[in-house]
């Protein structure tokens, strides 16, 4: 069955936390990263974006965090129009929003509990949450907790830059949940990770997920991740989201046709 | 098929790169021109060294105590002109810094501002202070702060858009403010930048405070002008020396402490 013709299977859900619809993307003067992009996700639902290196997928998901500003369409985050000039209610959506990228992106030379109590900065502001030393106590309670889900608690006064590759990322995904967000965005989080790494970090970022409720979009280029994860899984080839089908539906070999 | 011709050992230049050469020729002999070459004067100055050097060999030693004193008064200057310079810098730096706190507009401004502190040189804004706060070492450390300020806070700026954006990133999706963004993820990621900036300003400071007494504003540069005011040739030349050992020592020192602190930072 050609790829094109499972677009639009998607049952129907009254409550998305994401919506994005007529989305195209240009850098500048160069010709579009992609067209016409629609899709939403339900609350709850773990979706996959799969497809070639350079199709998008990156900047596609930033759009619909509104770090980046799309060319064209809307993003609803949360049931709300996102859109230029609008900070401080977009400050609001996003203190229930999170990244987590191919990089860990911590702050080096700062310590790991300095780093997880940085989560926080949507709820909470200013000096007091810069360095664990200055932190409310809450904020430290939490950032341990954060820690203790990941089994890093141990490290929580180790500087961030002394970490391997595996433990950042568990750092990092601690920083994205403590601030318990409802939408989580997954940029390749295993990428840089061995293989052996990369099954862990997986599983215990969607242990983790799953159990606290948490929306997630997530990049991969393991198949065999975005189908087992995913509850549904969108491709993008060429410019155009060419798939998005329940992943119970689709097998390794129906994905393959996104990277010819 | 390859070319395989060895290139000719001298290119023809084109006719405009042969005029933009002799162009160029012309304006380094205006120069020179200009700085009133004299090849007659030139030729005599050796005599009038040696002469110099005569009269002011050996260097005096009994003026060391006052002359110490002021050099530890040079220092003053110098670190505490550079200490709030720096501290000023941080602020300052971060409205300068493309994309961080402040908008286009801001940027431009305050690196406009910032590039007139600098290109004014040191002597000139001691001068101006003299004039303010009046005579005295508080004008030199102020001449000091606006040119560290003008050092760091351009050079600040610099590093702090040279950082990985990818922390910044991940702070912004969680809903951060831009201010805690740059306290949190950019200032920390271009602290070792910072500390290597501004014990470069130290050295610098050290280096001006030297000579700011010759306008008045304190510090050691008052005895130089003094010695070679009344030919007391010998003080002027331990001044003379005091000064170079003590710079060069400043910056062996500064070479040591970024060893010790980047170093070990990475
Ligand atoms: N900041 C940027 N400026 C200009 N072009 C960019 C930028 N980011 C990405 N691109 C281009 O957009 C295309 C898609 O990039 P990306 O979204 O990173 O793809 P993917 O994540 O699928 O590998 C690529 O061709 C890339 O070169
Ligand atoms: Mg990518």
């Amino acid at each position: 069955m050609p790829l094109d013709r499972k677009i639009g299977v998607s049952a129907p859900v009254l409550s998305h936390d994401l919506a994005v619809a007529g989305l195209t993307k240009a850098y500048g003067p160069a010709a579009p990263v992609f067209t016409d992009v629609s899709f939403s996700v339900a609350r709850g639902e773990a979706v996959a974006l799969v497809g070639a290196n350079g199709t998008g997928k990156s900047t596609l998901l930033r759009c619909a965090l509104g770090l980046i500003a799309p060319t064209r369409g809307t993003v609803d985050i949360l049931g709300t129009r996102i859109g230029p000039g609008a900070t401080a209610q977009m400050r609001g959506l996003r203190a229930q929003t999170g990244l987590v990228a191919q990089k860990h992106n911590l702050v080096p030379r700062l310590s790991v509990l300095s780093n997880v109590i940085h989560g926080l900065l949507g709820q909470g502001a200013g000096p007091r949450y810069w360095t664990h030393m200055l932190a409310p106590a809450e904020a430290r309670d939490a950032a341990m907790a954060a820690l203790e889900k990941v089994s890093m608690a141990d490290f929580a006064h180790r500087r961030a830059d002394r970490l391997s590759g595996g433990q950042s990322q568990r750092v990092a995904i601690a920083r994205a949940l403590v601030g318990r967000p409802r939408l989580l965005i997954a940029d390749e989080p295993t990428a840089s990770l061995d293989p052996a790494a990369g099954e862990e970090v997986m599983a215990l970022f969607f242990s983790l997920v799953r159990r606290e409720g948490v929306t997630v979009i997530f990049i991969s280029h393991n198949m065999s991740h975005a189908l087992s994860y995913g509850d549904r899984v969108l491709g993008l080839a060429r410019g155009q989201l060419r798939l998005n089908a329940p992943a119970r539906d689709l097998k390794i070999a129906d994905l393959r046709g996104l990277y010819d | 098929m390859t070319d395989r011709t060895i290139p000719a050992r001298f290119e023809r230049p084109s006719a405009l790169a042969f005029l933009g050469y002799g162009a160029a020729v012309l304006l380094i002999l205006w120069s020179f021109q200009g700085a009133g070459w004299s090849a007659d004067r030139l030729m005599r100055s050796p005599p009038a060294l040696a002469d110099f050097m005569s009269r002011s060999w050996p260097p005096s030693t009994h003026n060391l105590g006052r002359l110490s004193l002021k050099m530890v008064e040079t220092l003053q200057i110098a670190l505490a002109g550079a200490v709030l310079g720096v501290l000023l810098s941080v602020p300052v730096a971060m409205l300068a810094a493309r994309g961080l706190i402040a908008g286009p507009v801001v940027n431009s401004v305050v690196r406009i501002v910032l590039g007139f502190f600098r290109a004014v040189p040191d002597i000139a804004w001691a001068l101006v202070f003299v004039v303010a706060v009046g005579l005295g070492p508080f004008a030199g450390m102020l001449a000091i702060v606006v040119d560290t300020l003008g050092f760091c806070g351009r050079f600040f700026a610099d590093d702090m858009e040279g950082v990985d954006k990818g922390p910044a990133e991940a702070l912004t999706a969680t809903g951060a403010r831009r201010i805690d963004i740059a306290a949190c993820a950019v200032i920390p990621a271009a602290m070792p930048a910072f500390i290597s900036t501004s014990l470069y300003a130290l050295e610098k400071a050290v280096r001006s405070s030297t000579i700011l007494g010759l306008v008045g504003a304190g510090g050691i540069g008052i005895e130089l002008k003094v010695g070679f005011d009344l030919f007391d040739y010998p003080t002027a030349l331990t001044v003379i020396l005091m000064i170079a050992v003590v710079v060069i020592g400043v910056e062996q020192l500064g070479v040591l402490a970024r060893r010790k602190i980047i170093g070990v930072e990475r």
